[in-house]
């Protein structure tokens, strides 16, 4: 099966590759080649890496053409005799001068580019804290006062065995990024746990964030549209399962989307003031488990031995209710258990430790209300 | 193994081996001051300074230069305190001592320890970047449910390159396990 | 050494002991030598076949047969066992081999720290793989174990990891020391340093370098001992450190290690090719001034790893600048060898052929490296398959085909034996094929945006990804047929001339019989 599919697909491959050695670096196809992206500092590192790319191949031409002509011709069954020349000073300072003006003309676009690049700090109009965090990314519009968290859509999830024809596997997350286009963006990067790396290849941004610290990078992005990346430092067991999906709109698109965020929040926290019965709070405790728990803990509660603790009859789970809900509300420091206050809301964290407590091989009986947790923050 | 192989050593081949461990050993403690330097030139590692009050008021402020300061919290995970600024951004001048506050609120029942580190973006901009009074100084504690404001004075150097219109201070709130 | 002479007579042209013990006290630079090669082939295949299982998982998209921890160990554990065990030792036993026939000397300097060096590592990796079968599985943090993945968020096995690095070093550092001491005292009269073969030269820098920077990677390792287990911070944030100094201190110990892997594949291809050109090396002694100026640099530009760490830009510009200038001194020598090669008269006899292999395909990777050291582009290369293909192009294609072109140049000299013309020519067409489909396309899933150690990747990568699988099951597979070939020529084959090549030069071929004797050069040769 598997075959067929492949055999279908190579003779595309390799006229792909064929045309792409023939056609000019004009119409870079993205499955070959970097892509322009969208913002300017995206496409000033496009057009340095194609002359820098073009300036290897130039080189290597001469050096592979000069190669293959002594191999074709000096050769000892045409009757080559070999000469006995083995040291010559000035071609030695030649090629040692050559390269060097060529570095240095590459060096000087270069430099200029890299200047623009770090330029983050000045008149920014959109400032976004990206914090990574294993194995999601929690976005923070610092002046707006809106927060979520982004990690990989369970449409994903699903297919995991098999993705065949799911267009954007991995590369799709429940909540996207949103980003008004044409103005100067400034990101913000820290790290929860261990170090990520947000990059968005359509943006030419690629910054690490380090647990503790804060790095900066900035963007312009100059055509609306959807724009994917993923996480670009290794970080643990997901690492390959962190996308970033960016939403690109008109500044009154971005206005409205804040403006719902915002009533978002104000409704999901009013839910917390009800009472929640039991099997509304189990339904909900499982997506947000599988959600945000299951990658470590595991679907079925069994964990991994060694590394992350198993639900099923865990101390913590079937110990008293505040312990539990202070575990899961503030992290344990030094180990991999995150802080989920910040990422979940009242009635998710009230949902997924009734689950915990009541599900996964447990059975404890009691629920925790929303309240509880909010009275808990 | 003869008598003759159990040659006396050389005076200067001795002193040779005797210097180069020690040397070795004395480069290891001067790595400790030279690491310092490297990171005042580089801007690396982001740490903020501490200055003395006295040395405060021999700045001098420059009015004709506006910076804006925006602070961040974040707390790591294990200590059960919600961390803010009161004011996210501040307007300031160089040379000028300003006051910025931070809330604290502990959720635990229980006394709980924090330490606050400081992580200033760009850089570069770190070491221009004095407090003369901050929480970062020392580690926090908080008694159950209690809720602080947390000052915060600096006072940003004259000598602040030119080109940094905007800077970025970071705390991170990590816990301190007492038991 | 008046002493040793009456010592000597009494087991005047003594032969090696017989059976196991032979191997295990033995003092003898070639006993020495092939316990080493041996070492680096088994390891080649054991961190091969985890390529393999890796190379299978990205076959397609989707998660078939591991889990995304496994694979993360099998990142990491292929990583560090090419490195310290496949491709570093490798250079070693050529080293025990080689340099003191190449000098005119009877064995290495220290023959028992020899001893000790090469047994050393057995230990260390029987440990290292050992933590596959532990709980909580082997170290999955890859072979650069970034903290604070390698220390508040690593398994238990991690310290087994400290361990045997800890291991991995001291045997390198006793090494290096061993291969120093031989070229300063033990050349035979007239060998001067500017007289010596290359790959001597080169040896001889490789040793400094492994000197100056091993101890620093022990010191990073433990390092983070101490922050998992006695309370330190020195990469926590919470106690004042910095995880970014984590990977400050590894890459000052990591770039140089690279050249440590590509300094002596060099010195062996200046051996190779004048051989088969008959033409003297062109510029022998910019070749030495380039090898020390490539060692002297690498020590400035350990920072290029880390252009997304959030450096300053002054830091960022000087890192850059340095980068891009060790392109020079590599180019003098691909400019070098291709020198000697013209107007020559050449033949293609096994060895020259990887030679060939490895100038060009060094030279692609050299290309990708000078694109990666331009900062502001590396934003879009860094961490990609692009990186991947890099590396893989200047080690595979570059230090492990030298080592393979070093295996076909003397083994007539080691085994009095000439291994098959035609398997070794099939064995490097083979490979050549197979490795440029296994590397060649992970330029474009890189440039396309595909990070590396996923274990799954999007459907836009698929194509790509299956025809580097295919070729990486193919060069995998050769390298089993390089395992016949290896003990075919060492069981027989037609007997080698004693210069075994018409174009041979050095001591090693003009002054000692093939195969070489047990002990070589007991009075020093002359050197005219």
């Amino acid at each position: 099966m598997t075959f067929n599919k492949m055999s279908g697909r190579l003779p595309a491959t390799i006229t792909s590759v064929m045309s792409m050695l023939f056609i000019s670096s004009a119409q870079a196809d993205y499955a070959l080649n970097m892509t322009q992206g969208v913002t300017p500092i995206s496409r000033e590192i496009f057009s340095l890496h194609m002359i820098v790319f073009w300036i290897c191949v130039a080189i290597g031409v001469v050096v592979f053409l000069t190669m293959a002509w002594s191999i074709l011709h000096h050769r000892k069954s045409k009757g080559a005799v070999a000469a006995n020349f083995h040291e010559s000073t000035t071609v030695e300072i030649v090629w040692t001068v050559v390269p060097l003006l060529i570095l240095i003309a590459i060096a000087i676009p270069a430099t200029g580019t890299l200047l623009d690049l770090e330029d983050a700090e000045t008149d920014a109009e959109v400032t976004v804290q990206v914090t990574g965090i294993q194995w999601k990314w929690k976005y923070n519009y610092v002046d707006e006062g809106v927060e979520f968290i982004s990690s990989l859509a369970q449409s994903s999830r699903d297919v995991i065995k098999d993705p065949t024809g799911n267009e954007n596997y991995l590369l799709e997350v429940d909540e996207p990024i949103v980003l008004p286009i044409n103005k100067k963006i400034r990101f913000l990067f820290t790290s929860d746990d261990v170090i990520h790396a947000w990059w968005v290849p359509a943006l030419a941004v690629k910054q690490d964030a380090n647990p503790g610290f804060i790095n900066d990078s900035w963007a312009i992005i100059e055509e609306p549209g959807t724009y994917r990346g993923q996480c670009a430092e290794l970080c643990g067991k997901d690492h390959g399962f962190m996308p970033i999906v960016v939403e690109a709109v008109t500044e009154t698109e971005y206005k409205q989307w804040i403006a719902a965020k915002k009533s978002e929040a104000a409704a999901i926290a009013a839910s917390a003031d009800k009472e929640w019965a039991m099997q509304d709070l189990l339904a909900k405790g499982e997506a947000v488990y599988q959600a945000n728990c299951a990658a470590c803990h595991g679907p079925t509660g069994a964990g991994i031995p060694g590394v992350f603790p198993a639900m099923t009859s865990s101390p913590v789970v079937t110990g008293d209710v505040a312990g539990h809900v202070d575990i899961v509300m503030n992290g344990r420091s030094g180990t991999a258990m995150a802080a989920y206050k910040g990422q979940l809301s009242d009635v998710d964290l009230a949902a997924v430790i009734t689950f915990e407590r009541n599900s996964l091989g447990n059975s404890m009986g009691d629920t925790v209300q929303p309240s509880a947790i909010k009275n808990a923050r | 193994m003869s008598e003759q192989s159990r040659k006396v050593i050389p005076r200067a081949q001795l002193a040779k081996i005797v210097l180069i461990p020690v040397l070795m050993f004395g480069f290891g403690f001067a790595l400790v001051p030279l690491y310092d330097v490297f990171c005042d030139i580089t801007g690396l590692n982001g740490k903020t300074g501490r200055i003395e009050v006295s040395t405060v008021n021999a700045n001098e402020i420059d009015t004709s230069r506006t910076i804006e300061v925006r602070f961040l919290a974040n707390t790591a995970s294990g200590l059960p305190w919600s961390f803010e600024p009161i004011v996210r951004k501040m307007q300031v001048h160089p040379g000028k001592v300003y006051e910025a506050q931070y809330r604290v609120r502990s959720s635990s029942d229980a006394e709980t320890f924090g330490q606050a580190i400081p992580s200033v973006s760009p850089g570069l901009a770190a070491r221009h970047f004095n407090k003369t009074e901050c929480f970062c100084f020392n580690e926090q504690k908080l008694a159950g449910r209690e809720t602080r404001d947390m000052p915060l004075r600096f006072i940003i150097g004259n000598d602040l390159d030119d080109k940094i219109e905007h800077i970025t201070l970071s705390y991170t709130f990590f816990s301190i396990d007492k038991s | 050494m008046t002493t040793a002479t009456t010592h000597d007579d009494a087991h005047d042209d003594h032969g090696p002991a017989k059976g196991l013990m032979r191997w295990v006290t033995t003092t003898n630079h070639k006993d020495i030598g092939t316990l080493y090669l041996w070492l680096a082939f088994i390891m080649l295949l054991t961190g091969g076949s985890m390529a393999m299982v890796i190379r299978a998982e990205l076959f397609q998209p989707g998660l078939q047969f591991v889990k995304p921890e496994f694979f993360n160990q099998m990142t990491t554990m292929h990583g560090l066992i090419m490195v310290f065990g496949a491709i570093m030792p490798a250079f070693v036993g050529l080293a025990n081999w080689l340099i003191p026939m190449q000098i005119g000397a009877p064995d290495m300097a220290l023959p028992r720290m020899n001893n000790w060096s090469f047994w050393i590592l057995p230990f260390a990796f029987t440990m290292l793989a050992s933590t596959l079968l532990m709980e909580g599985g082997a170290p999955a943090f890859g072979w650069t174990f970034y903290a604070p993945l390698s220390t508040t968020f690593a398994p238990d096995s991690t310290d087994y990891f400290i361990f045997a690095v800890h291991l991995m070093g001291i045997s390198s550092v006793m090494g290096a020391i061993n291969v120093i001491a031989t070229i300063l005292n033990m050349r035979a009269p007239g060998m001067t340093l500017m007289k010596m073969p290359l790959f001597v030269w080169t040896w001889l820098i490789t040793a400094y370098l492994l000197i100056a920077v091993m101890p620093v990677l022990a010191g990073a390792v433990t390092m983070m001992l101490t922050d998992r287990h006695f309370d330190t911070s020195f990469f926590d944030a919470a106690g004042g450190g910095d995880p970014v100094m984590f990977q400050h201190i590894f890459w000052f110990f990591g770039h140089p290690e690279v050249y440590i892997m590509i300094l002596p594949a060099f010195g062996i291809i200046s051996a190779i090719v004048p051989t088969f050109a008959r033409k003297p090396l062109f510029g022998y002694s910019s070749m030495v001034y380039a090898s020390a100026s490539i060692a002297i640099l690498s020590f400035m530009v350990w920072a290029h790893h880390m252009f997304t760490t959030g450096m300053p830009v002054a830091g960022e510009l000087y890192f850059m600048y340095a980068t891009i200038l060790i392109s020079v001194p590599t180019g003098v020598k691909v400019f070098n060898w291709v020198s000697t090669m013209w107007k020559g008269s050449m033949t293609f006899e096994t060895p020259m052929l990887w030679a060939l292999g490895f100038i060009v395909m060094f030279t692609i990777g050299g290309f990708s490296g000078l694109m990666l050291g331009v900062a502001p582009v590396d934003t879009q290369y860094h961490d990609t398959y692009f990186v991947v293909a890099h590396f893989h192009y200047v080690l595979v294609t570059g230090a492990l085909y030298s080592i393979i072109a070093a295996f076909y140049y003397w083994v007539p000299k080691w085994t009095g034996n000439m291994y098959s013309e035609t398997h070794g020519k099939i064995h490097f067409w083979w490979s050549t094929i197979s490795v440029n489909v296994l590397f060649f396309p992970q330029h474009f899933v890189g440039l396309a945006g595909m990070p590396r150690r996923i274990p799954d990747y999007s459907l836009q990568f698929a194509e790509f990804n299956a025809i580097s699988s295919i070729g990486g099951f193919a060069f995998g597979l050769a390298q089993v047929y390089f395992l016949y070939i290896i003990i075919k020529t060492i069981k027989g084959g037609e007997k080698a001339t004693d210069k075994v090549w018409e174009g041979a030069t050095g001591l090693e071929f003009e002054a000692l019989p093939s195969p070489a004797p047990y002990h070589s050069f007991d009075t020093a040769p002359e050197i005219k």
